[in-house]
């Protein structure tokens, strides 16, 4: 029996391919319109000075921002020795040890953690280390960062656990390995490159965070003094140069932002490197 | 966590009317493992119904039976592996050379009581790594003696002649049936007295199974073999003593052949003859 499909249907048919075939290729064009259009607006600023030089003072154009660029380094470093074992090891709590109904309502909470916006959680840290120390640092910049970076450590480690197969626990406990040994001698090496790109990721998420920084890390136009003096990170120097009256200062935001956008690619291709070649994906 | 319950009689013969001994099962000595009375339950369901049966030392005992019939959760029950699983509860006394197993420090029993699994289990290490791995958990990280061990345990499993040039190769690089032997080798590096084996062909080819058949007759001197298997001619072939699971209970142990032969029941009969399972 056939069935004549009328134009009409033939029509829709092919005007909705064309649509999202068209939403396709936009979704692919953004990112080299925004890598482009960075590029375009900052190359003037993009020089070796902009690496090597600290900012000029108002008014004078030129300079850099590599204080700039190494703060948001210290920041993120601090971050990741703050946000990543906390959360690594709560995720080995949750996909190894906890029960199922409290697992739940580990995972609903890290769940709303994850939900709490960036400007709160600065707040919080401005609450916890900036208040008590009476002066903005790299320490509550990182902090801040760091706390932002749990939900994710958490979740990433419970998930790539969780995907081990359970026949190498048993594997390793039928040789008189304690539960603990099996989990770091067995488990997590066999989930290590899992691990290793989840946190990656994670890093590369907050490491274009602005709010949280704003007065915590706060800025600063030289090098920092330390971990407890205020830094310069990329993003904040973004905000601060972009709402500048200076044309010259415009320019440089713009090579910023590009130098941070390439910075996280870098990480998520390297992380997305690191999870097609690991040693799970090799097991099955 | 299950606890040992149950410390009751275990007097001269509290074997059940459906046991019958083996005949080698004499003297004491002679038995490594002695069961008696083991009921098992998965939350509610009651997975093993009394089950009481010596295990002889330096033979390899079989157990058959159809799926769900409660022989491997048996296996798991004599090296504690069922207590890693949540809301289990296992009673019943259960003795390792006299001595009560459940009382035991559990990681002394599976060094003690190894294990390999029906799906080869090695670990995302070197060969080398994966069969020493037994010995340094156990606090044995000396590199000639962890040397030595491994080449002794892949000789035993029979796998030392493929593998001696590629024992820094990834486990992974092996076959299905080298990767079992592999298991074989990384349970025997810690010298266990007992070695269970849940079905350890029953995911590879004839000649693979060949090959793990002919090894395991050759340990049966230096441990004790139990073996759950789903393949009669398996049994037949390889054990001296086999007993027949049936729906959480133990029909009948005895003499391989008198089980193929001449089985005192007639469940086993007709599971042995192929009239059902």
């Amino acid at each position: 029996m056939m069935m004549e499909i009328s134009g009409t249907r033939r029509f829709i048919n092919s005007f909705m391919l064309a649509l999202s075939g068209i939403a396709t290729v936009l979704v692919v064009s953004v990112l080299f319109f925004i890598l482009g259009y960075l590029l375009i607006h900052g190359a003037s600023s993009l020089n070796w000075d902009f690496f090597t030089k600290l900012p000029k003072p108002s008014g004078e154009t030129g300079g850099g921002m590599a204080n700039a660029i190494v703060g948001s380094g210290k920041v993120l470093l601090l971050a990741t020795l703050i946000g990543v074992p906390i959360g690594f090891l709560a995720g080995v709590f949750l996909a190894e040890y906890s029960g199922k109904s409290f697992a739940f309502l580990i995972r609903y909470v890290v769940d709303l953690l994850n939900g709490v916006p960036s400007i709160v959680i600065g707040i919080v840290a401005y609450a916890i280390v900036v208040r008590p120390m009476k002066h903005f640092s790299t320490l509550a910049g990182g902090t801040a960062l760091g706390i932002m970076m749990i939900p994710i450590a958490v979740r990433t480690t419970e998930e790539f656990l969780r995907a081990v197969p359970n026949n190498l626990r048993e594997g390793a406990m039928a040789l008189g390995a304690t539960k603990a040994t099996t989990i770091f001698t067995v488990v997590i090496p066999a989930a290590i490159s899992g691990l290793t790109s989840g946190m990656m990721l994670n890093l590369a998420r907050v490491a274009g965070e602005t709010a949280p920084l704003l007065f915590t890390a706060l800025g600063n136009q030289y090098w920092s003094q330390g971990w407890l003096a205020p830094i310069a990170t990329l993003p904040v120097m973004i905000y601060n140069y972009a709402i500048a009256p200076e044309d010259d200062l415009h320019q440089q935001a713009w090579a910023a932002g590009f130098v941070l956008l390439t910075l996280v690619l870098l990480i998520n291709v390297t992380a997305r490197l690191i999870i097609a070649r690991g040693p799970a994906s090799q097991r099955r | 966590m299950a606890t040992p319950q149950q410390q009751q009689s275990t007097l001269k013969d509290p074997v059940t009317e459906a046991n019958v001994k083996p005949d080698t099962a004499k003297a004491d000595s002679n038995l490594k493992l002695t069961a008696r009375n083991i009921n098992f339950f998965y939350g509610q369901f009651q997975a093993l119904h009394g089950i009481s049966l010596d295990i002889p030392t330096n033979k390899v005992t079989a157990f058959i039976g159809p799926s769900g019939c409660g022989k491997s959760t048996f296996l798991r029950t004599m090296n504690r592996m069922n207590e890693t699983l949540r809301n289990t509860r296992v009673e019943g006394d259960l003795k390792l050379d006299g001595e009560n197993l459940f009382s035991m420090d559990v990681t002394d029993v599976r060094r003690r009581v190894g294990m390999v699994f029906q799906k080869s289990n090695p670990f995302p290490k070197t060969i080398f790594d994966n069969v020493a791995y037994g010995l340094r958990v156990n606090g044995i990280s000396k590199k000639s003696v962890v040397a030595e061990a491994v080449e002794k345990s892949l000789q035993h499993a029979a796998l030392w002649t493929e593998v001696k040039d590629k024992l820094q190769k990834p486990a992974s690089a092996l076959s299905g049936g080298q990767q079992q032997r592999l298991c074989i080798a990384r349970a025997l590096a810690v010298e266990p007295e007992v070695l269970l084996l849940d079905e350890p062909c029953s995911a590879l080819d004839p000649i693979a199974t060949l090959k793990i058949e002919e090894l395991l007759f050759q340990i049966k001197d230096i441990t004790t073999i139990v073996i759950v298997t789903h393949n009669m001619q398996q049994a037949a072939r390889l054990a001296d003593f086999t007993g027949f699971f049936l729906m959480g209970k133990l029909i009948e142990i005895n003499d391989t052949k008198k089980i193929f032969q001449n089985p005192g029941k007639k469940e086993t009969e007709d599971y042995v003859t192929g009239r059902f399972g």
